[in-house]
């Protein structure tokens, strides 16, 4: 288990997001999280990644607690996100952009930037290139210097994973990637994603409301409504399960 | 490309050097105003405009590099006979050195200061960071207003050895430039750059955006700090009344009109700003136009600078050189 969550409850206020919660998320494994509107994926997210902490229970990263540690120090453990409203630097290229990803494995200090010492420049051309690789893989390496912000939406969307996968994580956290794109696009997206996933040797865990995208990437899900749990299992299941359909469609059977 | 950088920099160094020994001294006295408030400008630019921490206290670390730099110059002698209000302290007596010594020294106290205050400032963001911040100014010139043992309360300090020429502040103006664009094209200055356009996502990259914070603001309060001692040694004489909120307000123009996070802009507003003051000086006085007397007007000057600075800024929204620095404009033509 890579990611283990023990009995997460939130509480805001007298609003229960997330109510005794427990799943596992194996090494490798591409784990699907969907459920309607507000039933809490996001906010779950923001436990994992420290944003929020939990009134209850215990989040494990390789069987290492992360209660208490600031979101800095998580991403720094092996836990990249991205946003579900992208969340670009928009004042900066792109190149830039991935670079910031790289901001910890850049080995030099403060003195050392303002001197332009040695190691200044071998960690600049070493990372340059690293990002030139990763914008590569995605297929954006053409708009390396091009302002991040003036970029098409699904362009940017790989800039935002790019710029996540650059922080060296093993775990990976998409809110909603396929979220607004074309089909050409979400297929695209999907290929990209599961080749990173293979050379990165990452493990993924992901919201999405697109069924087509979670059909094909995942190999479990996790179907959250009000804050709990209603089913986990095969995506192919999910979808006839009748708990699913009910929180999705409503419940016919009963009204 | 590093030819261009290189032959910038030569081209400074020698206008810094023929103007020392060509130009008349009202000239450089002008040169020597635009210097120092290139410097407090360009530092002020790094907290405000790189990493996007809308502070407004430089008036309190100029303030204190100046106090600082005075204290180091003033003989011991000079001082028993200037403190009139109260007997000045041992410590105060003790402090001599020679002028970069107390120079590095204003910088340095300036930006242990910005060390312990970065711990209560960056707790809050935006606009409740301002306010924090200009409070900090105010403490500081209440503080020398009150403490007549080391500032000699409101009567200022008066002899102040003149060290500072144009060799010390265009040299000391062209270090400043050069280190703030190292920081800026560093893994340092790319995380500023993040927090100011979005500080949440800055933390999911990773960065320790406190950290990053306060570096930019010791970096922005250490160089602030040497500005003040080099305008206290230029005018000989330093008040409490010359670091009001005014002050602030003077350089946030200059990085306002040369474009937030632009260091080269930041010089160019610098000169427009203190120049473009004296420049607009003949306005004050009796003026002919077409043989029509039109008697003198003082404050003409400043009514038309800010008509100027008005329309400037409506044609260029944001700033003259927006975030681009002037490297940038040859690295987009090759």
């Amino acid at each position: 288990m890579v990611l283990e969550l023990q009995n997460i409850t939130m509480q805001f206020g007298g609003v229960k997001a997330i109510d005794d919660l427990s799943f596992g998320v194996k090494t490798g494994e591409i784990y699907g999280l969907i459920g309607p509107n507000g039933a809490g994926k996001t906010t779950l997210f923001n436990i994992v990644t420290g944003n929020y902490t939990q009134t209850k229970g215990k989040v494990a990263f390789n069987h290492e607690e992360l209660s208490g540690l600031k979101p800095n120090m998580i991403v720094q453990r092996g836990i990249a996100r991205t946003f579900q409203n992208i969340r670009l630097f928009k004042s900066m290229s792109v190149l830039d952009n991935v670079l910031i990803g790289f901001h910890n494995q850049a080995n030099y200090t403060y003195l050392e930037s303002i001197l332009r010492l040695p190691r200044y420049f071998l960690y600049e051309k070493k990372l340059k290139s690293d990002a030139m690789n990763i914008l590569e893989r995605f297929g954006i390496a053409d708009h390396a210097q091009t302002n991040a912000a003036s970029l098409s939406y699904g362009n940017q969307r790989k800039v935002e994973i790019a710029r996540a996968l650059a922080t060296n994580p093993k775990l990976l956290l998409l809110d909603e990637p396929a979220a607004g794109m074309n089909p050409n696009e979400t297929a695209d997206l999907s290929q990209i994603i599961q080749n990173i996933k293979d050379e990165y040797g990452l493990t993924i865990l992901l919201i999405e409301h697109d069924m087509k995208f979670v059909n094909n990437m995942c190999d479990k899900v996790l179907v959250l409504d009000y804050g709990e749990e209603i089913f986990e299992g095969r995506p192919c299941d999910a979808i006839v399960d009748e708990k699913v359909v009910a929180a999705y469609l409503g419940d016919f059977k009963h009204a | 490309m590093k030819a261009i950088k290189i032959a910038f920099l030569v081209v400074a160094v020698v206008f810094v050097w023929f103007a020392q020994n060509h130009f008349d001294p009202y000239a450089v006295s002008i040169l020597n105003n635009i210097a120092i408030f290139a410097i407090l400008a360009l530092s002020y630019n790094l907290i405000n405009g790189v990493a996007g921490q809308f502070s407004l206290e430089p008036n309190g670390f100029v303030a204190i590099g100046a106090y600082v730099t005075a204290l180091f110059l003033i003989p011991a002698a000079t001082k028993i006979d200037m403190f009139a209000l109260d007997a000045p302290s041992a410590g105060v007596l003790a402090m001599h050195t020679s002028f970069l010594p107390a120079l590095i020294m204003s910088g340095v106290v300036a930006s242990i200061l910005a060390f312990i205050l970065s711990i209560p400032v960056f707790r809050v963001r935006g606009d409740y960071l301002a306010i924090v911040t200009l409070g900090f100014g105010f403490i500081i010139r209440i503080f020398a207003m009150n403490q007549p043992t080391y500032t000699n309360g409101a009567l200022g300090l008066n002899d102040i050895p003149e060290k500072a020429n144009l060799y010390w502040t265009g040299f000391i103006t062209i270090v400043t430039f050069v280190i703030m664009l190292n920081i800026i094209y560093s893994k340092y200055g790319r995380a500023m750059k993040a927090v100011r356009d979005d500080e949440d996502a800055a933390i999911a990259m990773g960065i320790n955006t406190f950290w990053i914070k306060t570096y930019a603001f010791m970096t922005s309060a250490f160089f602030e700090g040497v500005g003040g001692g080099l305008m206290a040694s230029m005018l000989t004489t330093i008040a409490p009344d010359q670091f009001t909120f005014l002050l602030t307000f003077q350089l946030l123009i200059i990085i306002v009109l040369g474009g937030l996070g632009s260091m080269s802009g930041t010089i160019l507003g610098a000169v427009l700003v203190m120049g473009g003051t004296e420049w607009l000086r003949f306005l004050d006085q009796n003026m002919d136009i077409f043989g029509y007397n039109t008697g003198a007007h003082p404050g003409l000057r400043m009514v038309v600078f800010s008509i100027l600075l008005i329309v400037l800024m409506l044609f260029a929204r944001r700033g003259l050189f927006g975030n681009k620095e002037l490297v940038d404009v040859f690295r987009r033509s090759k």
